[in-house]
């Protein structure tokens, strides 16, 4: 579970975050939209830290992540997260993609976490990619391998980071329904994307930010039927 | 004009031996120097602002002054001011490694920093720690932009070696002086040297060429 309260985040003069409070329970699936700048990208990156909030604190699974004698390596073990740009290790092959945080971190022998990454990779369709280098690989392809790599830690909660943003178009379905294949199987998912089918299809919860303020917190249903505010109005409009 | 290379053949050898001098300083200088470079290098990128401060200061001074300067304040300086008579060869395997630091703090720095950003989130969101990342992850991709740059930082000290001569080290310079100064011919015996750095130069350039295409593999 996530709990988030008075998070703000601050960029030189600039406030990304304004006071958001949340609460996630195990298991949902989260979907987060908003006007690009609203702080979307910002706000999923304060849930392991790799941004560090100006004020308020995020609990997971009731550990207070941003106190300062946190141990985020431990936190950050049951968080994957999917990056726009997939950020695949480009020195190791796919395999070694897989296998390295397992061995390392969690201590796995190499045969375990072989075992364990060729299962991962049959999921995601690309067992006969195994021993290539992600330089060969399309997008699509690299987005598959690196939800592969964060499931390989296997985490409770899976951030999304814009997943399907810097893929081509016809790269766009293979990389969402492996997300939509991970829904509702127990982990708690936490999504920022621009697809909004999408986001209404998987999610149980539409979270809108606008100018770094949780404006909206919906079902999905009444949300894109009937939003509240203004400026979700206007941000539906010009997207649907 | 004529060329006479036959009155100094018998003096060839000992012109070329000097080549051995030569690459022991820039081989020697260079691994000290890759040393100094590398503790440079993680006082740049440490945060510590005071570290920062050091490393950076040191790369401008040792960039932003002669070579020669710092080799003639090393080897007439420190004997005036320890009372240690420093040899030719300490003081110019010193000053050189302690130069070529400072260029290759650069070197790895740059190295490191064009290792794109989210490779070190990427590992730091599977749980693993800043400095296991660094040695894991950051590190084997910036060999990549390092080696290359540092056989070409090789070649640098190769040439600016020659520098030794004037401290009285018998390098590839001074051992062709030295036969020019006995023979009372001295276009020869500096072709000779001349040639032989150019040859020294080339053989690096091919290694790091070759270096370049092999570690581009996993492109």
């Amino acid at each position: 579970m996530i709990k988030i309260q008075h998070l703000s985040k601050i960029f030189g003069t600039h406030q990304v975050l304004r006071d958001i409070n949340l609460q996630v329970p195990k298991g949902q699936v989260v979907a987060v939209i908003g006007p690009s700048g609203s702080g979307k990208s910002t706000l999923l990156r304060c849930l392991n830290r790799l941004e560090e909030p100006s004020a308020g604190t995020v609990k997971i699974n009731g550990t207070l992540l941003t106190a300062a004698n946190c141990k985020l390596t431990q936190v950050r073990q049951k968080i994957g997260m999917v990056f726009q740009h997939f950020h695949l290790f480009s020195h190791k092959t796919v395999l070694e993609n897989l296998v390295y945080a397992p061995i390392k971190i969690k201590g796995l022998s190499r045969q375990e976490a072989e075992i364990q990454a060729k299962t991962l990779l049959d999921r995601v369709g690309l067992a006969d990619k195994m021993h290539v280098y992600p330089s060969k690989l399309s997008g699509g392809q690299k987005q598959r391998v690196a939800i592969a790599r964060a499931l390989a830690m296997e985490p409770e909660i899976l951030l999304f980071d814009e997943p399907t943003s810097a893929l081509d178009p016809e790269m766009v379905k293979e990389v969402l329904d492996v997300i939509k294949s991970l829904a509702h199987t127990g982990i708690t998912m936490v999504i920022v994307t621009h697809e909004m089918r999408f986001a209404r299809e998987v999610a149980d919860r539409i979270l809108f930010l606008a100018e770094g303020q949780l404006v909206e917190d919906e079902k999905p249903e009444v949300f894109f039927k009937k939003p509240a505010s203004e400026r979700a109005k206007a941000f539906l409009e010009k997207v649907l | 004009m004529t060329l006479d290379f036959g009155r100094i053949v018998p003096s060839i050898p000992f012109i070329l031996q000097g080549a051995l001098v030569t690459l022991k300083y820039a081989g020697l200088s260079i691994f000290f120097g890759f040393f100094l470079g590398l503790l440079l290098t993680l006082m740049k990128l440490s945060g510590l602002k005071a570290m920062k401060w050091f490393a950076d200061a040191y790369t401008s001074v040792f960039r932003g002054t002669p070579l020669l300067v710092q080799l003639y304040l090393i080897y007439q300086g420190i004997p005036e001011l320890t009372g240690y008579s420093i040899t030719a060869f300490e003081a110019g395997i010193l000053t050189f490694s302690l130069n070529s630091g400072a260029y290759v703090s650069e070197i790895i720095r740059a190295g490191v920093q064009a290792v794109d950003k989210g490779q070190m989130e990427a590992a730091l969101s599977l749980g693993v720690s800043y400095p296991l990342a660094m040695k894991d992850i950051i590190f084997p991709q910036a060999v990549k932009n390092i080696l290359p740059a540092l056989v070409n930082e090789t070649i640098n000290m190769l040439k600016e070696s020659a520098l030794i001569s004037v401290i009285g080290e018998s390098d590839l310079l001074r051992r062709a002086n030295i036969i020019a100064a006995e023979k009372y011919l001295y276009f020869e015996p500096l072709l000779i040297a001349g040639a032989m750095y150019y040859v020294l130069v080339l053989i690096l350039s091919w290694i790091a060429k070759h270096l370049e295409i092999r570690l581009a593999r996993s492109d």
